[in-house]
């Protein structure tokens, strides 16, 4: 990357506190396509000058795919020493990369002695934009080209926000369209509740073709996804529709970093 | 005199039939665990009166929110007729509340409407189950009792209106005839179409204007002590189970107290836990679910919404979080019974997990929350679903194998891959 990134081993170091800790989560740290995502936040975190920083080695998972697979002890294991590392480094604020970890942070952590404003990175486009710190000039042109957003279940049903990602995406002046299950509505990818590490059940078809499917019906040139895991599931779909060359699945934290030319 | 003899026997003997099963169904719904849901109590209040009493969660299909809005008016506005049938039949009067004048009228053409409307309705409804087969009234949970219990409840209600109608318009004949005891009273906008087909003898009008009268208030009793049995029990537990619903945000699932009393003692061997319940973790069977999970079981009516939109059962799978509810229901009055004829502390060697949900269930839900969005008395299946994992993961270690190894990675990597932790930052060395 053309700048460091700051961890916040290194900012206590020099006795200085970020704005906000940007939470990356297992599969922007470790997954080649979500680390894409990742970097692309820490862009936009560097291009607005906010003071951010990263745990880096310290992060560990949230226990978020242990808790939906049912194992509560490994999930409050990871949750509590999560917590000790947050609350040692006086953490206040925390953009998450992922949903569920948002999700998991935000609403589960408190009970267990871990409370701090979590946003998830589509919100924080949503309040860039919304300061003005952030418009999409400078780089590539989204301006009529057709998108159609996917709702993440543990951003939209789980957390209800629906809004903070369509904003993010309308400052492009492009044609958003909605597929027919959207917002409340939506349609899950197939990989929530641990299912992104198994095989599915038996069934008829598998939940991400079904997916897009009907993205497809929308006939876009881009899917835009605010999870790393949806990611995944739907660019497996395009695949399997051979569709690579006409449909691109990207983040919204990618579209918004390619719309500035960062 | 010998007539209201019979109606305050009847009456009674139906209200008292009622209250047995109901105080059966609240002491089993008893048998689950505690569960905190009495805080917030403007919130919960706003809650009820929106999504039961407002039915705001219906309009997302309009068609059935239509049609149900009419049964649902017709069935509240009518019980103001049942009020007066109450007192005619106790003190031998007719129509009773007819010194109201106009606004009797009024009311009485108001009924008559609204009965109209919901026999309509009933009967759309009907053929919606029985010709067009709509999909989401299928499935491997609706077969026998579920769907005879539909067809009874709406070919009930088509006889209930119908009997309303007739004895309106034979009452109505009986008026303009000036039968004595018939008081002119009340507007029949729509029973004045079957008055034709009437006979017009006063003496066989009476025999009609009575049995019709019979019929409806015998069929209202028979039909509140149909409802313990039915799944249109949700007339009357839409309104607590909405009142006492999860108001926290649908992605937040409870943290266990049992478990973070253990982590905490592992993590600091200072810690000196809090009192604890042992028991298990997770349920195996309906007794280690909560109140309001079985609450939300016997409120469950079946309409399939929740299983329409579960993206495991839309794609083949057989998880149906109609289902879920349906079989907890089942096993909850199953356990009633036994507690009924061998006593509490009977055991059938039966649980919920395997008897009635099988592991393939409940391993093929992505917990979506699309199934607790869709209910419109919101009930969540998908609490359930996780309670029977962690009884599966945490008593059994019984996980499908990937899984099984996604938590040895969490565990010994901290990342539900194989990675090692110190690779974790290297996504910032490249471009």
């Amino acid at each position: 990357m053309e700048f460091k990134v700051p961890t916040m081993a290194e900012l206590m170091a020099a006795g200085e506190e970020p704005e906000i800790l940007f939470w990356v989560g297992c599969a922007g740290s470790y997954d080649e396509r979500a680390q894409k995502i990742t970097r692309d936040i820490c862009k936009i975190l560097h291009h607005v000058g906010i003071k951010y920083a990263v745990l880096g080695t310290e992060e560990s998972c949230t226990g978020d795919p242990a808790k939906r697979a049912g194992n509560e002890f490994l999930f409050q294991m990871q949750a509590m020493t999560n917590i000790e590392v947050l609350n040692a480094y006086n953490i206040k604020k925390i953009v998450t990369g992922c949903p569920h970890c948002f999700n998991t942070i935000k609403n589960e952590y408190p009970g267990l002695g871990g409370t701090y404003e979590v946003i998830h990175h589509t919100q924080l486009i949503q309040d860039l934009i919304n300061e003005g710190k952030l418009k999409a000039e400078g780089g590539e042109s989204f301006k009529g080209k057709k998108i159609t957003y996917h709702d993440p279940c543990y951003l939209g049903r789980g957390n209800g926000i629906y809004e903070a990602p369509r904003k993010a995406l309308e400052v492009l002046d492009a044609q958003l369209v909605e597929m027919k299950r959207c917002k409340s509505n939506g349609l899950c990818c197939g990989a929530g509740g641990a299912q992104m590490f198994k095989e599915p059940e038996k069934g008829n078809k598998d939940i991400n073709v079904e997916r897009i499917d009907e993205a497809l019906e929308t006939s876009p040139q881009f899917i835009a996804a605010g999870c790393p895991f949806c990611m995944t599931m739907l660019s497996d779909g395009i695949k399997l529709k051979d569709k690579e060359q006409e449909v691109k699945v990207l983040d919204i934290a990618e579209i918004t970093a390619r719309a500035n030319g960062l | 005199m010998v007539a209201q003899i019979i109606f305050l026997v009847l009456t009674l003997a139906a209200i008292a039939l009622f209250t047995v099963n109901l105080r059966k169904i609240i002491r089993n719904i008893r048998l689950g665990k505690p569960v905190d849901r009495h805080d917030q109590p403007q919130k919960r209040l706003m809650t009820m009166l929106r999504v039961a009493f407002g039915q705001s969660k219906m309009v997302v299909r309009p068609i059935p929110a239509f049609l149900h809005f009419f049964v649902y008016i017709g069935f509240i506005i009518i019980n103001i007729e049942v009020l007066e049938i109450m007192i005619d039949g106790l003190f031998g009067t007719h129509r009773i509340f007819n010194g109201l004048g106009s606004l009797y009228n009024f009311l009485i053409g108001s009924f008559e409407i609204l009965a109209f409307t919901v026999w309509i309705s009933c009967a759309i409804f009907l053929v919606r189950r029985n010709i067009l087969k709509l999909k989401r009234f299928s499935g491997v949970e609706m077969k026998s009792w579920p769907k005879s219990d539909a067809n009874y409840i709406l070919i009930t209600e088509i006889l209930l209106m119908s009997a309303f109608l007739l004895m309106n318009a034979a009452d109505a004949k009986l008026q303009l005839l000036g039968a004595s005891h018939y008081v002119n009273a009340g507007a029949f906008p729509v029973s004045q179409y079957l008055m034709n087909i009437l006979p017009s003898t006063e003496s066989a009008l009476v025999i009609i204007e009575r049995s019709c009268w019979w019929f409806h208030i015998i069929g209202i009793l028979a039909f509140l002590n149909y409802l313990p049995y039915s799944k249109h029990f949700h007339i009357l537990f839409a309104f607590p189970n909405t009142y006492f619903s999860n108001l926290e945000p649908k992605g937040e699932f409870t943290n266990m107290a049992s478990v973070t009393n253990e982590v905490k003692a592992m993590l600091d061997p200072s810690f000196v836990p809090a009192e604890t319940e042992p028991g298990k973790f997770g349920a195996k069977d309906v007794t280690d679910l909560s109140w309001v999970n079985l609450m939300n079981a016997y409120t469950c009516t079946e309409c399939g919404r929740c299983t329409s939109v579960c993206p495991a059962n839309i794609t083949g799978k057989l998880l149906s979080p109609r289902k879920i509810m349906m079989d907890t229901r089942d096993r909850i009055t199953e356990l009633g019974q036994n507690i009924d004829k061998h006593g509490a502390e009977h055991q059938d060697g039966k649980a919920l997990l395997d008897d009635y949900i099988t592991r393939e269930e409940i391993w093929a839900c992505t917990s979506c929350n699309a199934c607790v969005e869709a209910c419109p008395v919101n009930i969540d299946p998908l609490q359930i679903i996780m309670e029977l994992r962690r009884y599966a993961v945490m008593e059994e270690s019984q996980a499908p194998g990937s899984i099984n190894a996604m938590l040895g990675n969490i565990e010994n990597n901290q990342a539900p891959w194989k990675y090692s932790p110190a690779d974790r930052f290297n996504w910032a060395q490249e471009s």
